[in-house]
């Protein structure tokens, strides 16, 4: 009596015993941890995109949306030399904010893990790099568009300083600006991955190529750079998927003369062109995948993670 | 003229103090007053020119029903009309999203019986004239979609058949704003917007519907074409008007396009731009920043637009009958004064005046000096003593509107074309 009492109750159940056998097994374990994440990823990102590769076959009126099974959208738009131009300054705006990015959080990322010492400095002056994400999007965008202006603080102080006579009309709404906004906004997402991965090399890696003899050109070349990539390819991944697809930082910052892909895509959705819409959607995706599978041509994220 | 308001609001005090049964036999409109009419809450919905918190706070405080209002650009509008069919009850809409969205069949027509000051609804709604000699204009007027043959029409009528797709609340001349100050000249054409010496000052609206028939307006001032019919381009029409655009966009002509209200005031107030498409209120909130702007009048006339309420099909029951009061008080002058005073047009002029002062009237209205400072509805000061409208009065603004916004046959056409003028 008094050992039985030691005893969970639960051995003595047999149906639970078998839910116990059950749960042991380690790929049920598996399986039941995986699946909420993989119903909502089925729920809000697999069954969405299959709707809009649905509807990218449908056809429309001005006014509604039909069911079919018709190429016509795509038609329309492979054979339009203006989707070309489109994606063409879409990819240019990606490749432009991409260098940009790139270099810019690198260097950061590379002072913070390397030339600051202490953890503490460290974390403050990280968390001091996000301080401006504590706003909107948009309005660090536009807030841009006062400063750049014709009568601009820019062009103001430019010409009190005697280095222009006349404002400066590139600096807003145009492919300056769009992509002065881009790489604000955009910078921090390469500067975090790039961080990560740096702070992960180990240390005596670099005293052992300084032992060796190696500049510090050197050093960053042959050691930290090929060590770095996995974070400089997630960055990049970020970098050029937020690029290809925005539409309202073109939108604003271009004074609406520019167009990228999603503000094509932003134009058919207003006009209830929905299936044209989602068809050009389609094709974005596409590229977008097929740039970064190339990317991922070039380094393992997961063997080198 | 005794106005709607003023007597409900003595029904409801009455109704109050228990005095029910005489009020409702004292008064003669259709009753659905009670209680419950408080419980009602309908949707509106509409560009952000009429939209307005202090329509629906009157609203409440004169009918007791609750209004709900959400402000959205043209192109939001007709996409909600045309799909969201449940998602309002009350569309405030322009006559050519009218076009566009009737044939879904998410709104229905209202007996103009039941619409208490119809007959003193201005002629350009119910038969296209100002004045029994005007001409009507090109484009979408919004007598040809003002109609239906009966309660589940779908198609026009051209005469006052008594079944209305859309009650007429606002409407206006449009024309070019310019920066007087820093244009230092008289303009006097629509031709001006592409003048190279405005290179890189100018700016046309990026709502295509509407922006092509600001380009129509440039390009026959230009002497280039004469359209047979502005609100009904062919596509070579098109294909001309946007191409003659698109090579003054190559050359630098805009400063940028804009799509929202505030983006243009933004634009014409920071001096980035002294020439471009604007809309009324644009110009009187640069105004009341301090800085001069004008809408000009030009020569060629004006582009025109209307906007009116409709009704979703979904509607029926005590929800209609309030849609109906809402409507009827709508045009009993309230409403139409705060618009008037904002420089757009009521529908029922006559009813309006009574809400507003005889100083602004004359401003607004007859195009008369003013007398003394004349304020917005809310409180800045637009006009000095001394100072007339730009364009004059209602007859000799709305006597030269030479088109209106329209949808074209070839409108999709012309929105492909218009894409690839915004990518070029």
């Amino acid at each position: 009596m008094a050992a039985g009492g030691f005893d969970p109750p639960a051995y003595r159940d047999p149906s639970q015993i078998k839910v116990n056998a059950v749960l042991r097994n380690s790929s049920v374990v598996g399986w039941l941890l995986a699946a909420p994440l993989s119903l909502v990823l089925a729920v809000f990102l697999v069954l969405p995109i299959i709707m809009i590769v649905v509807v990218s076959f449908w056809g429309a009126t001005e006014w509604s949306i039909y069911p079919a099974f018709q190429f016509d959208n795509y038609e329309f738009l492979l054979t339009s030399d203006v989707t070309y131009r489109v994606f063409l300054n879409t990819l240019k705006y990606a490749l432009i904010t991409w260098v940009f990015t790139l270099l810019i959080g690198f260097t950061v990322a590379y002072y913070l893990a390397f030339h600051i010492r202490s953890l503490t400095w460290q974390i403050a002056l990280f968390l001091l790099c996000t301080i401006p994400f504590l706003t909107s999007n948009i309005i660090r965008m536009i807030s841009w568009i006062p400063f750049l202006g014709r009568n601009g603080i820019a062009n103001s102080t430019l010409i009190s300083m005697g280095v222009i006579d006349e404002p400066l009309e590139w600096l807003l709404f145009s492919d300056f600006s769009v992509i002065l906004a881009f790489v604000h906004l955009y910078t921090l997402f390469m500067v975090v991955p790039i961080f990560n991965t740096m702070m992960r090399i180990d240390k005596s890696l670099i005293e052992a190529a300084a032992d060796a003899g190696a500049t510090g050109w050197q050093t960053l070349w042959h050691v930290i750079i090929p060590l770095t990539k996995p974070g400089i390819m997630i960055g990049t991944i970020f970098v050029v998927a937020l690029v290809m697809g925005d539409f309202i930082t073109v939108r604003f910052m271009s004074g609406s003369q520019s167009a990228n892909v999603g503000r094509m895509i932003q134009n058919d959705i207003r006009l209830l062109q929905y299936p044209s819409a989602s068809a050009t959607a389609v094709i974005l995706l596409i590229t977008v995948l097929l740039l970064i599978g190339t990317l991922l041509r070039f380094v393992d994220i997961r063997k080198e993670l | 003229m005794t106005t709607i308001s003023k007597i409900r609001y003595s029904r409801r005090s009455l109704l109050k103090t228990g005095g029910a049964a005489v009020a409702a036999a004292a008064l003669p409109a259709p009753m659905v007053w009670g209680q419950e009419t408080k419980n009602i809450t309908l949707r509106q919905f509409g560009t952000g020119v009429s939209n307005l918190n202090d329509v629906a706070t009157k609203v409440k405080e004169d009918l007791g029903f609750t209004l709900e209002m959400t402000a959205l650009d043209s192109d939001s509008v007709t996409q909600r009309a045309a799909t969201q069919p449940d998602s309002f009850d009350i569309a405030d809409i322009e006559y050519w999203i009218c076009k566009k969205v009737w044939p879904t069949g998410n709104l229905q027509a209202m007996d103009t019986s039941k619409i208490e000051n119809y007959d003193k609804i201005v002629g350009i709604f119910r038969n296209g004239k100002l004045t029994p000699e005007s001409t009507i204009a090109q484009g979408t007027a919004p007598h040809t979609v003002g109609f239906v043959e009966g309660p589940g029409g779908r198609e026009f009528v051209g005469t006052e058949s008594g079944w209305m797709t859309l009650i007429p609340t606002i409407y206006n001349a449009d024309t070019l704003g310019i920066r007087p100050d820093l244009i230092g000249r008289p303009i006097s054409k629509w031709s001006e917007l592409l003048n190279p010496e405005f290179k890189g000052k100018a700016s046309i609206l990026d709502i295509s519907s509407i922006g092509i028939m600001d380009m129509a307006m440039v390009v026959e001032s230009m002497g280039e074409y004469t359209y047979p019919d502005k609100g009904n381009m062919t596509k070579e029409e098109i294909d001309l008007t946007i191409g003659i655009f698109t090579e003054a966009k190559k050359n630098g002509q805009f400063r940028a396009f804009w799509k929202s209200f505030d983006e243009s005031v933004n634009l014409m107030a920071s001096g980035e731009v002294v020439i471009q498409s604007m809309w009324s209120p644009a110009i009187t909130a640069v105004k009341s920043r301090g800085i001069p702007c004008v809408y000009q009048p030009l020569e060629e006339g004006y582009r025109s637009w209307g906007g009116g309420i409709g009704l979703s099909s979904s509607l029926s029951g005590m929800e209609l009958d309030a849609a109906y009061e809402y409507i009827n008080w709508y045009l009993s002058g309230w409403v139409g004064g705060y618009l008037m005073r904002q420089g757009y047009y009521s529908a029922v002029p006559e009813t309006s005046k009574t809400f507003m002062s005889e100083n602004e009237w004359g401003y607004w209205f007859e195009g008369k000096e003013a007398t003394d400072v004349i304020t917005s509805p809310t409180g800045d000061a637009l006009a000095q003593a001394g100072e007339v409208r730009d364009g004059g009065s209602f007859e000799e603004r709305m006597g030269a509107v030479a088109c209106w916004n329209a949808v074209m046959d070839e409108n999709q056409y012309m929105v492909r074309k218009w894409n690839e003028f915004i990518a070029a």
